[in-house]
């Protein structure tokens, strides 16, 4: 899959006219044709456009006396500056209260830790009180009249993170968008919005287990997609990338570690609704993938993973506004459902020295075993905008942990059977389309023996030129 | 799976040019114009009708499916479709039609633009930087937008040239025959203090002599308050409007609050083509609008 991926993507990129000497001369005539087509319409257009200036001319004279012409100042010149050339700069700001239980290590029970090793992520999300998330700087401009750029910077302390680094085609053609560097997949729906642009203050559950704390997949790699010349929406999608972030590993070689791929579908039902539906592939390996987890006797223990994980991901969206105008009122009706496999070894050591059942004489033995799990999840959502400038949200998650077959590791390791759960219901008030103010209370149970009732208060607001939001 | 992807996007990299002229125009103003000019040589898509709030689009899949084989797109331009137009026009993948090629259009390069914002900054609202883009609501823009986009199609489809100049032709001809109609029925309103719900009608109000003595948003794009609206009903007794005027797309609740309080007549303007059962057309549009306000004086 990975390497016939590369291939598909070579061979497009590579894709060039190439002629053959014998032709020449067939060319060349070919040429000569144009060329004498070209010229005759260029007198005919010259011919035309001077018959359209003289009926112009007489036209001007007829409308200064009929219609009084406003005087109006002839169009400004563009600024001459540099500056004008400069990107479109945008600043997320973002941030939020939360009141919440006090757990230690968050987790969501019967699935693979996402987070991986790191304790005491300082996620916005996961932190009590005030906090601010981070906050996005966004650079984007067009580059040339081939190639458009964004950077896209997540700033907060002591930290500087690379969320977005790509360049887009803008003159393929054919329907064809190849885009480079490091973005957000564009697999399932919400994959590639921002977290300004997500409805509720936190990722569906699904989000979190497949992706970890930033709830998106993100290549580093290539995507080419197609759009068909039809009149329903069809576009196909194919990326490969270097598959470093969860569910994968970074790993030193060539060629990609993740490939994905995904079709999507859309349309218009009369003037008031327009869906999108999508289904989506991920497949990414890793090697050595670290997580914490607890051994029969409640002790500390770590499995390391190698293997592949193959992630399923179909989405829907429905949007209905009165007229299509959705100004005043409008309902968003949005759904995604994922099933994921992994197969591989699982590797349960005792790092820390505590003698967990994989290594009760703690003498740095480690017991291998198969991994194979099959798990799945939904979420389905629906916001509705009953004045311009108030919307009111209901959600409601669910994952199944599914099938988890850790092999002879099941008689050392803590295998929950689980269906974490969470409803959520919100509302958010905006000013503009660049404030928002949003009050929202969850009922989360994703950790087994745990409710937690969950108060977000959390704004958002955007300075500078932000470009249009996907649909 | 691989090779099926591979195979179409080999299909679609040797898929010819398609025969018909399509044109993708982002608002009905521009889809009738083109039409005008166009005649039976060109197949029009229209974006959005006239009881949509044509800030507030959103870049549908249907409209991104619309773009993919458009050899035109006939757009605004200063910013009046920001919110929707680059995505829409970026992800079709169409190369014929992004920014600065032949095959985008902007009507505003075309005409001169009011209400150019000496400063810019957001905590004034929604402005645009090129200026008040409802530049449909002054006939005479037409001519100068129909010209230029004349030009443009014959460029981008000489085989249809004749055709196109003749249509252009024709239509300006009936139009500035309208013109000198709708001023002579439209002569009262010069002078006439009026209140506009959103700044939608500056080139209307500059074609007619309407007097805008306030606006009911307190900054361009942003809802009315109601202390803001009740300052406008004090400004009543020193600078009496004589009607309110509303875009047909704008929901009714400001205007008529002001109508309520103050006995003014509220005016729902068609704005643009299909705003009111009425404007079915370029011409009707402006039959429509003047007997509309003509009624409420």
């Amino acid at each position: 899959m990975r390497t016939t991926l590369t291939a598909a993507l070579a061979a497009v990129l590579c894709f060039a006219p190439s002629a053959d000497a014998a032709n020449d001369a067939a060319l060349a005539e070919i040429r000569a044709q144009v060329k004498q087509m070209k010229e005759s319409y260029e007198q005919r257009i010259a011919a035309l456009e001077s018959r359209l200036a003289d009926a112009e001319k007489t036209a001007a004279k007829a409308e200064a006396t009929a219609v009084q012409v406003a005087t109006a100042p002839p169009p400004a010149a563009p600024a001459a500056a540099m500056s004008a050339f400069n990107p479109e700069i945008s600043v997320i700001l973002q941030g939020q209260y939360k009141n919440m239980k006090d757990i230690p290590e968050r987790g969501i029970t019967g699935f693979w830790p996402a987070n991986g090793h790191s304790h005491g992520d300082d996620h916005s999300a996961e932190q009590r009180g005030f906090s601010i998330d981070h906050s996005e700087l966004v650079f984007t401009a067009g580059i040339d009249p081939y190639w458009r750029g964004n950077l896209t910077l997540g700033i907060q302390d002591n930290e500087v993170e690379v969320e977005e680094a790509w360049f887009q085609s803008l003159a393929i053609g054919h329907g064809l968008g190849l885009k480079g560097g490091r973005f957000r997949s564009g697999i399932g729906y919400l994959n590639d919005k921002h977290p300004h642009a997500w409805d509720f203050a936190d990722a569906p559950l699904m989000y979190q287990v497949l992706f970890g704390s930033h709830a998106s997949y993100t290549q580093d790699g290539a995507q080419l997609k197609w759009v068909a010349p039809s009149k329903l929406f069809v576009e196909i999608g194919l990326e490969a990338g270097r598959g470093s972030t969860y569910p994968g590993t970074d790993e030193n070689a060539n060629g990609a570690n993740a490939g994905a791929a995904y079709v999507k579908f859309g349309g218009d039902v009369g003037v008031a609704n327009s869906w999108l539906a999508g289904l989506s592939y991920l497949q990414t390996s890793a090697k050595d993938r670290e997580a914490e987890f607890e051994d029969v006797n409640g002790l500390a223990a770590q499995g390391l993973f190698d293997g592949t994980t193959k992630t399923w991901i179909a989405d829907f969206v429905w949007k209905w506004a009165p007229d299509g105008n959705p100004s005043d009122r409008n309902f968003k009706l949005q759904g995604e459902y994922f099933r994921r496999t992994e197969k591989g070894e699982l590797d349960c050591l005792d790092e820390e020295g505590v003698g967990n059942a994989c290594d009760p004489a703690m003498s740095g033995a480690t017991v291998l075993s198969n991994y194979d799990t099959r798990q799945s999840g939904w979420y389905l959502q629906g916001v509705y905008q009953f004045t311009p400038n108030w919307r009111a949200g209901l959600r409601y998650d669910r994952l199944d942990s599914g099938r988890r077959d850790f092999g002879v590791n099941a008689n050392n390791l803590l295998v929950a059977d689980y269906r974490p759960q969470r409803a959520t219901v919100m509302a958010d008030y905006s000013w503009s389309e660049f404030a928002r103010m949003r009050l929202q209370y969850a009922q989360d149970r994703s950790m087994q023996g745990v409710t937690d009732n969950q108060v977000t208060l959390q704004y958002i607001m955007s300075m500078g030129s932000h470009g249009a939001h996907k649909f | 799976m691989t090779r099926f992807f591979s195979l179409l996007i080999l299909l679609a990299v040797s898929l010819p040019a398609h025969a018909a002229f399509n044109i993708f125009a982002t608002v009905p103003e521009w889809g009738a114009l083109a039409q005008e000019v166009g005649g039976d040589k060109v197949s029009v898509y229209t974006a959005t009708h006239g009881l949509q709030d044509p800030h507030r689009i959103e870049a549908k899949p249907s409209l991104i499916a619309r773009a993919r084989t458009a050899q035109l797109v006939v757009a605004t331009g200063a910013d009046l479709e920001i919110g929707w137009l680059p995505l829409v026009v970026r992800e079709s993948g169409n190369a014929a039609i992004q920014f600065g090629r032949p095959g985008y259009f902007e009507a505003a390069r075309f005409v001169s633009m009011l209400e150019i914002p000496p400063v810019l900054d957001r905590t004034l609202g929604d402005v645009h930087a090129a200026g008040n883009p409802h530049i449909q609501t002054d006939p005479r823009n037409l001519l100068k937008v129909g010209e230029a986009l004349a030009r443009r199609m014959v460029e981008l489809d000489p085989a249809n040239a004749t055709a196109y100049v003749a249509n252009y032709q024709a239509f300006a001809e009936r139009l500035r025959t309208a013109l000198v109609r709708w001023e002579k029925q439209a002569a009262p309103l010069r002078g006439v203090p009026v209140l506009v719900q959103h700044k939608a009608f500056p080139y209307l109000q500059n074609w007619l002599g309407l007097k805008e003595t306030g606006t009911l948003e307190p900054k361009p794009g942003l809802e009315p308050t109601s202390s803001w609206l009740a300052g406008i009903v004090a400004q009543q007794t020193a600078q009496p409007a004589r009607m309110v005027l509303r875009a047909a797309y704008q929901h009714a609740a400001p205007s008529l609050w002001i109508a309520e309080r103050t006995g003014i007549p509220v005016v729902v303007l068609p704005f643009t083509i299909g705003g009111t059962p009425e404007a079915t057309n370029l011409f009707s549009l402006y039959d429509d609008t003047i007997n509309r306000l003509l009624r409420a004086l």
